[in-house]
């Protein structure tokens, strides 16, 4: 298990190859200091879990990433250039799907490009090709209350796919889908991080989950909210996913980041 | 609704009503209330003059450009003050008050201001239909989920796109209800306007015929606004059941 500390990290590790690094961001609201000079680096082509209790800041965290919230003070930087509103280069997809329900699922996944200003037949091309790989041939004309939950999540999925944003920010997108969708969309979504070569940022709360799917874990902790380690799983990436739930490796992490969090939750 | 066993078509109701009328007429209690056989008679008579033409032309042209401000008017000033805090606090109070407002007080002073012509009328007609048009594209953006907005912005939509393609649409089932009740308050709006000015289109009819207790007369142009005010209610309330699929799913 290679597992780094967050002080010992920025020491041995300066020249990361970083697609998005998170430099001394603060976030108060009112009185609730939701965020407190967090500093992280999300590596480019891998998937990195924001992992913590509720109340930790990950989804501020995440938000403020997008450019949908201001920080108080620190800045971030996508490819290097610091960020202060949402941008082509990061899309989002969203745990309540946020889906036009009066649109098809052609105009939804298009929606993107829509607002893009890219001309109709080109977009739908793409929308197309980014139906086919989530699975959805076949419904582009159906509405949102027509698809099952874990369908509209591909949806949402698509439309942030179909950008091509360099930068995929996931906020807790499988909560709202039952357990059996969910996992297939565990495995889809390692599929999707090998085939797509982007930078996946993905919040959830659920331990097994972020172990599953991340190659880097960064645990958030509350009061004062701040990232108190960095696990990097390093044995069972390769070996296929239908062995990673037995992996040890994969078992001691969950065991561990359990011990470490056990305490903060009510 | 079924009675002894057999599926009544909607509003077979009507039919108990008219017959009622067609008995009260015929036994002579009341001038007030002649046969409707004979009410229907006169309005087919009545609908080819061109006294009733002229006066539905006027009447028309009144009621849809009120019908026409309203619309244009209220539907985004409903959807701004949804959306701006500010705007809110400064406009509410005027709405709720003007939408509670005996405003057929106020059409004297609209007299004095604007004339005694069809301004005035479609003036009257606006001030019927817009307040509860504005209140309920107001209470449409009120309750649009918060992650279509955030969405939209994160796919970097500007404010006319979050208008035109988050903001209306999902405020469109409450917006159609606005507008179909603003159109039935436009109707009462119109009449009264005429009616006080009392020189022009339905009003005048009303006027002459209830001054001269031509009751047929009154009775026939009150059924045909009313078909026209139920007709176009319905109309609307059909558009509402074609985005009802998603009001709910919001």
């Amino acid at each position: 298990m290679s597992q780094i500390n967050t002080d010992l990290r920025s020491a041995v590790m300066p020249a990361v190859d970083s697609a998005v690094s998170v430099r001394n961001v603060s976030k108060t609201y009112g009185d609730v200091q939701a965020l407190k000079n967090m500093s992280l680096e999300f590596p480019r082509g891998e998937l990195t879990s924001l992992l913590g209790p509720s109340g930790c800041g990950k989804t501020t965290l995440l938000k403020i990433i997008a450019g949908l919230l201001k920080p108080d003070s620190g800045s971030i930087e996508v490819e290097g250039k610091t960020v202060t509103e949402p941008g082509p280069d990061r899309s989002f997809v969203f745990q309540d799907f946020a889906l036009l329900p009066w649109a098809s699922v052609m105009r939804n996944v298009a929606f993107g490009l829509e607002l893009r200003g890219v001309a109709k037949s080109e977009r739908e091309a793409i929308a197309e090709k980014y139906i086919r790989e989530v699975g959805l041939a076949g419904f582009e004309a159906k509405f949102q209350h027509q698809l099952s939950g874990g369908m509209r999540q591909r949806v949402g999925l698509a439309r942030a796919l179909s950008v091509n944003a360099q930068v995929l920010l996931l906020d807790e997108p499988f909560s709202a889908v039952d357990e059996q969708t969910r996992r297939k969309f565990q495995e889809d979504l390692l599929a999707l991080v090998q085939n797509e070569k982007k930078t996946f940022i993905f919040v959830t709360h659920s331990i097994e989950e972020a172990v599953y799917v991340s190659d880097q874990i960064a645990i958030l902790l509350p009061r004062p909210s701040r990232v108190s380690e960095i696990i990097r799983p390093s044995s069972f990436r390769g070996k296929g996913v239908d062995n990673i739930r037995r992996d040890p490796e994969y078992l001691d992490i969950v065991d561990q980041i359990w011990a470490s969090l056990r305490s903060y939750v009510e | 609704m079924t009675a002894f066993g057999y599926r009544l078509p909607a509003m077979s109701s009507l039919l108990i009503w008219a017959a009622l009328w067609e008995v009260v007429g015929q036994l002579g209690l009341t001038f007030f209330i002649p046969p409707l056989s004979e009410v229907m008679v006169t309005l087919f008579g009545l609908v080819q003059t061109p006294v009733f033409l002229n006066a539905l032309g006027v009447t028309a042209y009144a009621f849809w450009a009120g019908v026409f401000f309203s619309v244009v008017i209220g539907i985004p000033v409903g959807i701004l003050m949804g959306k701006s805090r500010l705007l809110d606090e400064l406009l509410l109070p005027w709405v709720n008050i003007f939408l509670s407002a005996p405003l057929t007080a106020l059409v004297p002073v609209l007299m004095v201001l604007f004339g005694f012509g069809t301004k005035t009328v479609i003036i009257t007609t606006t001030l019927f239909a817009i307040w509860i048009i504005i209140l309920n594209a107001r209470a449409g953006v009120k309750q649009i989920n918060r992650s279509l907005v955030e969405m939209a912005r994160s796919f970097g939509a500007s404010p006319m796109d979050a208008f035109f393609k988050i903001y209306f649409w999902a405020a469109l089932p409450e917006i159609l209800g606005g507008v179909r009740i603003g159109v039935i308050r436009a109707v009462k709006g119109v009449i009264i306007g005429q009616l006080l000015i009392s020189i022009v289109g339905f009003g005048a009819l009303f006027e002459t015929y209830s001054g001269n207790f031509l009751m047929a007369e009154f009775w026939a142009v009150l059924i045909v606004l009313f078909g026209l005010a139920f007709t176009l209610s319905e109309f609307l309330a059909y558009l509402e059941r074609k985005v009802a699929y998603y009001a709910a799913a919001r």
